[in-house]
């Protein structure tokens, strides 16, 4: 894929240098999912934990923290947002209120 | 036939084709669920159904307001004979395997990303409007069509096996696809449907590009289907229509 | 989704694979492990994947929310048996798109079951060979149109019944998924009373069919909630640990009262002559459920036991080279990558 770095040009052609990043992610507290809080760098996957905890610390609560290598992370594109994300708003019988119940049933 | 100008009647002939198209389509889409091969198929091609359902009620809605016989979306798909319906034959062909299956959608999804892009910008605002909306949805079933063909066609020997002969099976329906309709000439010129011969050569590159990519052969077709927009189906569609239409037919006029 | 990684382990600990339960006992046995466990569930705090948990409530749970997941895939037959003939294209939508929910509520609760420990292949195995099982409900066949109706007013009307507590059951991915599900389901319900509401003010057969079909699905619904009390010898553990939070006969007792009016309004008679107002006890009295007809579909002998089974074992089957390319085209992806890395990296 890419040629050893150093030909001069000041263009990065490797890896980047630096330990690589990490996407971090923090339930807060239970009954809750884990929620995206932001990215680390760090060698490997226990040191991205000790640096995540640090970062992240909501001082509350014991927490469950998650590390991700960012590589790992494929994602959708924002121009496909049209066709990837079901346009809900036109289901309109997916609503509850669409379906014509008389009014005095209860528990519906 | 002759050549129509944008007339209603017209107007209501073109738009119940093109219904007629998402509403076989949708109906061999809802065979599939509950047996696909995972579940996450039977939700993707349950999904792809309803979009094609949701299409085919808007034009088929649309077809009977335009006509002004009083006929509603339910009037034109329960009670139409066959040689009523102006649907592709591609549409009305049975599911086979998967393989078959993601075949016909590749090609007819394709097709219709590039008719309802075309249509968005014609002179009719209700299927311009049809149109944009479809548009979003087709581009999602051919990007979904591709990534199974890009899987089967380069996964194992008999996956690659099987794509082959799924587009072996739809290749001979691919020309009715860009067959102009004589009867909607006039309807073309006045900018209200697409010359669908126009399409042909995009698509046939952007196919290429899918089959080379998935490590299939383009077919050679040795046969050439034609008829369907002008009623003349294959056997399959009888049978179809048999199952859609039976529970409304034994019911006349009862509200559901 | 697969229970993560733990970090590596600490000493006193085994390390866990994905999946596997986190800390192991300590010096002091489970005891203080067990005392949190419980504390936890006392204070209605939810135990996570991670947490340490009797390897019976694990057991439990994976098959509580394993049958509730096969429940959902199973129950797609019934219901699509009517997609191909559904008599009006806003009822054939309305159908499609409940049943493709039904498969994505299968989804959300496999990967809940999957936390614990287990795959999702090894599951449908389990199905598969008839060793986990679906909600018995689904053993009876969809004669006619009403039946679609009278499933999602009665048969879904019973799941939500069952579901709507366990948004706060103990164990966070099931409760979580309880919460989405819940949510998605508010129209099954309402679609199906709709569509019955719809036949029982119609023409003359299609007061019969709701009729009929009524007649049909009134007892099974009533058996979805179990047998009685005094039969369910599990029951009063799982309660203890909030995997379960009311009763069988509370929640059946609960639906009828419920449906009795709703059957009013449809214009149906439940097919109970016994269902009567019980001024003192604040209920309606009912006759006596056929235990024994529960009993035998719940064993195999019902309608469509047979049939459900080979449906699913012949998808399953005939889809085997399709999930196979899938992973064959995964791994040649995978290998391309690798090998481009390390020939960056070279």
């Amino acid at each position: 894929m890419s040629t050893a770095a150093g030909t001069g040009s000041g263009r990065r052609t490797g890896p980047p240098a630096g330990p690589p990043p990490w996407e971090v992610f923090v339930r807060p507290r239970r009954g809750l999912v884990h929620q995206h809080v932001g990215t680390v760098r760090a060698p490997d996957a226990r040191a991205a934990l000790r640096a995540a905890r640090h970062a992240f610390d909501s001082g509350g609560e014991p927490t469950s923290i998650w590390v991700v290598p960012t590589c790992e992370i494929t994602a959708s594109r924002p121009e496909h947002r049209g066709p990837f994300f079901a346009p809900a708003a036109d289901k309109a019988f997916r609503h509850p209120t669409y379906y014509d119940i008389p009014a005095q049933v209860q528990h519906l | 036939m002759s050549t129509t100008p944008a007339t209603p009647a017209g107007t209501a002939g073109y738009a119940m084709a093109l219904g007629d198209d998402a509403l076989v389509l949708a109906q061999r889409m809802a065979e599939w669920v509950g047996s696909a091969p995972q579940i996450e198929e039977d939700v993707a091609l349950a999904n792809i159904g309803l979009d094609l359902l949701g299409q085919a009620r808007a034009l088929l809605g649309y077809a009977g307001q335009v006509e002004g016989c009083g006929r509603d979306e339910d009037d034109l798909a329960y009670l139409r004979e066959e040689r009523r319906f102006r649907n592709l034959q591609i549409v009305e062909l049975p599911n086979g395997d998967f393989a078959a299956s993601i075949a016909r959608l590749l090609l007819f999804a394709t097709y219709q990303h590039r008719l309802y892009s075309a249509l968005s910008a014609g002179t009719d605002p209700t299927l311009s409007a049809v149109a944009a909306k479809a548009v979003k949805e087709v581009d999602y079933h051919a990007d979904h069509a591709r990534s199974w063909t890009l899987r089967l066609g380069d996964g194992t020997a008999e996956s690659h096996r099987r794509m082959q002969a799924g587009l072996a099976a739809m290749w001979p329906f691919v020309a009715e696809m860009f067959t102009p309709v004589p009867e909607f000439a006039g309807l073309v010129q006045a900018g209200v449907a697409v010359d669908v011969a126009g399409l042909r050569p995009g698509w046939d590159a952007e196919i290429r590009a899918v089959l080379a990519e998935a490590t299939l052969e383009v077919p050679e077709p040795t046969w050439t289907a034609r008829g369907g927009r002008a009623g003349l189906h294959t056997e399959h569609l009888g049978p179809l229509l048999a199952q859609l239409q039976h529970l409304h037919r034994t019911h006349p006029g009862a509200a559901w | 989704m697969p229970a993560p990684r733990p970090e590596a382990a600490s000493p006193g600990t085994a390390p866990g694979g994905p999946g596997a339960p986190a800390a192991a006992a300590g010096p002091a046995g489970d005891a203080p492990l067990l005392e949190r466990f419980e504390r936890t569930i006392a204070d209605n705090q939810r135990i996570e994947p991670r947490d340490w948990m009797p390897e019976d409530y694990r057991a439990s749970l994976v098959r509580q929310i394993a049958q509730h997941a096969h429940s959902e895939i199973i129950g797609m037959q019934p219901e699509g048996n009517w997609l191909t003939r559904a008599p009006s294209l806003r009822r054939k939508a309305i159908l499609l798109a409940k049943v493709q929910d039904e498969a994505g509520h299968g989804l959300y609760l496999y990967s809940a079951a999957e936390t614990l420990g287990v795959d999702r292949a090894e599951l449908l195995d389990l199905l598969h060979a008839g060793r986990q099982r679906y909600s018995s409900i689904f053993n009876y066949p969809t004669l006619t149109w009403a039946d679609v109706g009278a499933i999602g007013w009665l048969v879904d009307g019973a799941a939500i019944m069952n579901q709507v507590p366990l948004c706060r059951c103990s164990y966070g991915p099931y409760a979580r998924a309880m919460v989405r599900i819940c949510k998605e389901e508010s129209f099954h319900q309402r679609q199906g009373f709709e569509l019955l509401h719809t036949l029982s003010h119609g023409t003359e057969a299609q007061q019969e069919m709701a009729q009929d079909a009524v007649n049909r699905w009134w007892w099974p619904s009533l058996m979805m909630f179990g047998p009685p009390d005094d039969a369910s010898p599990h029951s009063a553990r799982s309660m203890a640990w909030k995997i379960k939070l009311f009763s069988n006969d509370e929640l059946r007792q609960k639906f009828i009262d419920v449906c009795v009016p709703q059957a009013e309004v449809l214009g149906v008679t439940l097919p109970d002559p016994e269902l009567r107002w019980n001024e003192e006890r604040g209920h309606y009295d009912h006759g006596q459920i056929d235990w024994a007809e529960f009993r035998a579909v719940l064993r195999g002998d019902g309608p469509c036991n047979a049939q459900r089974l080979a449906h699913r074992r012949r998808a399953h089957v005939e889809g085997a080279w399709v999930r196979e390319a899938a992973a064959a085209y995964a791994a040649k992806r995978a290998a391309e990558t690798a090998l481009r890395t390390a020939g960056a990296s070279a």
